[in-house]
């Protein structure tokens, strides 16, 4: 650690650790030198962060959270009155699809090269729980355009609470403040929006950064660079976070914000994946629209939810089966008993059964935009079915693949 | 023991008395803050029974109300819809309507008053996921679906696929666990009803 004594980088130091952060976090942070295409999604992660805080700031100058103004501030005063105002909401729309694609990409990246593993079971605990905050804020979000699918999507997802046994009435009225979806629900859900659930996030990936360069980044390999260091104490295969990998993240940013451009200019809408379009017409709660999806990114836990018929006059048994379609995730790094980290050192038909795994996953995300007939429940229920083997059998399966040999430093292929 | 000497167990009863009256004190904090999501008063009065004229309500045809932000359904069925009540019971997942929800002057096949059996009122949220079923009168409907030419009209969920009968019972096997709610609500003259409030089949 080195100290400046003098000048007003030594002044500042001598008060504030400005040197040591950076040092400790960025300059003389070591990060394994094979990273490959699939390590640009946590930089991009962040950089959405920052597109949608900044949208998000801005939208909130012009939006009303009431029912009766909701829609009108949105779809007129934004959209069509407001300076550059439909540019903004555009960022914010598809910044918000763009966030769970790329969290997506990071999760599997996990999933890849074993990044859940020990020692880095909390990095994936509080990266676990940055997606449910993320959930949270993507669902409470979609309601505030105040649209047909905004209520209706919101309809659904509340009235899943009250089939909760017993409370679960009581619950769902205490969460909406009103018998029904109303002002009440809606100035909640911005303020939650708006506030609380930011700051969560925030302190969520704070963590999460934390955890991870106290135990240091996972490679392609899945080798600890950490235990082969030359005289100085750096790892022999690590090369400081700053400037090379600042650097090479920026050319991710680049590529990123080149599609980014490209939906925002040229398909907001995204065909209607990314704004649906009975959210064109603002919310009525006496007409259901025909055909009710969530958004895309909400999918394939929706078709859990389906796919799981209502048990002695109860729906709550989907309830449980969507709930624990996520919860199991938490799970994962002690459900993979295979010491390998990396999938490039693990049997062949595990990754026969993690590619299955991605198409059933990719399977129930589309079937959630569909409506449901006998063959698509049937699908769906498959589908859930391998799901959840895949990771409740994975304490027996993981123990049984023979691996290749895994090597003393990373490589560079 | 000295005077500067730890009483250790005095400073662990210490901590535990402070920890413990500064968690029931968050505890209390807390009630306003959850309180403050329960309905409001406004919210409360707006929940009031409302009125319905049924008067030009002609046999076949039904009328939406909102009551308590929820749609209402007010049907005026037919003597050939009647019929049908009887015969489908086979199919219906509940046909006595005993684990569904309604007020017991209307635990009935026509779950209606005994005065007025062919009007039925019923809360148009569907007890699968709260969306609002469409009324479907005629046989030839283009949503039978797995029923087929079985089901005589009734009540078809555009969200999950739930079908009801002109009951609101709901058929077996379908994604909505129970019968349609029926509210509270009672007749205040032959043509005027108030939902939101208790009758009886007296």
């Amino acid at each position: 650690m080195e100290q400046k004594s003098n000048g007003v980088m030594g002044w500042i130091d001598a008060r504030y650790p400005a040197t040591v952060t950076w040092e400790k976090h960025l300059a003389k942070y070591y990060t394994p030198k094979n990273f490959n295409f699939w390590y640009f999604f946590g930089s991009l992660a962040f950089m959405v962060l920052v597109i949608q805080i900044l949208s998000g700031v801005f939208l909130t100058m012009f939006y009303k959270p009431d029912t009766a103004l909701a829609f009108q501030s949105v779809e007129m005063g934004i959209m069509r009155d407001v300076e550059w105002g439909w540019l903004i909401r555009y960022f914010h729309s598809t910044g918000a699809s763009a966030f769970f694609i790329v969290v997506y990409l990071h999760m599997f990246r996990a999933l890849l090269y074993g990044s859940y593993k020990k020692p880095r079971e909390l990095i994936w605990i509080f990266g676990m729980l940055i997606f449910l905050a993320l959930m949270a804020e993507g669902f409470m979000g979609y309601l505030l355009p105040w649209g047909q699918m905004s209520f209706w999507g919101a309809q659904v997802i509340i009235n899943l609470v009250s089939a909760i046994p017993f409370v679960g009435e009581d619950l769902s009225i205490w969460v909406r403040g009103d018998f029904v979806i109303g002002d009440a629900t809606l100035n909640r859900f911005f303020s939650l929006h708006v506030a609380a659930i930011p700051l969560i996030l925030i302190g969520l990936i704070f963590a999460h950064i934390v955890a991870l360069h106290q135990v240091g980044s996972n490679n392609p390999d899945g080798v600890e660079i950490k235990k082969n260091k030359d005289e100085n104490g750096v790892p022999k295969d690590g090369i400081p976070f700053h400037p090379y990998y600042s650097v090479k993240d920026i050319v991710g940013v680049i590529v990123f914000l080149m599609f980014f451009s490209i939906v925002v200019f040229f398909m907001p809408e995204m065909f209607g994946y990314f704004l649906e379009h009975a959210n064109f017409e603002p919310a009525n709660p006496l007409k259901t629209p025909e055909h009710i999806a969530p958004v895309w990114y909400f999918t394939p836990y929706y078709s859990v939810l389906r796919a799981v018929p209502s048990i002695a006059g109860s729906a709550f048994p989907g309830v449980i089966a969507m709930g624990a379609s996520i919860v199991i995730l938490f799970f994962l790094p002690w459900l993979d008993r295979n010491p390998v980290k990396s999938i490039r050192y693990r049997a062949g038909w595990y990754k026969i059964l993690l590619a299955i795994f991605v198409i059933t996953f990719i399977i129930l995300g589309v079937l959630g935009t569909l409506a449901p007939t006998d063959g698509r429940t049937l699908l769906a229920q498959i589908c859930t079915a391998y799901y959840f083997a895949f990771f409740l059998l994975m304490p027996i399966y993981t123990k049984l693949e023979k691996n290749k040999p895994v090597p003393e430093r990373v490589t560079m292929k | 023991m000295s005077a500067d000497a730890v009483n250790n167990s005095k400073r662990r009863l210490l901590v535990a008395a402070t920890s413990v009256v500064g968690a029931v004190g968050a505890g209390f904090v807390a009630v306003p803050f959850i309180k403050s999501w329960n309905p409001s008063a406004k919210a409360l009065a707006a929940g009031a029974p409302v009125l319905a004229d049924i008067s030009k309500l002609e046999e076949g045809q039904m009328i939406t109300v909102e009551w308590r932000g929820k749609p209402v359904y007010i049907l005026n069925r037919t003597d050939e819809s009647m019929k049908v009540l009887e015969s489908d019971t086979d199919m219906l997942a509940d046909a006595n309507s005993d684990s569904s929800k309604q007020p017991e002057y209307c635990k009935n096949p026509g779950r209606s008053y005994d005065q007025h059996t062919k009007i039925s009122v019923m809360e148009g949220v569907c007890t699968h996921l709260g969306c609002a079923p469409k009324y479907v009168p005629d046989l030839n409907n283009p949503f039978a679906g797995s029923l087929g030419d079985s089901w005589k009209g009734g009540f078809f969920c555009p969200c999950h696929g739930s079908i009801y009968d002109l009951s609101g019972r709901v058929y077996s096997s379908m994604p909505a666990p129970t019968n349609l709610p029926v509210p509270p609500y009672k007749y205040e003259s032959d043509t005027v009803i108030l939902i939101g409030q208790d009758g009886s089949n007296a």
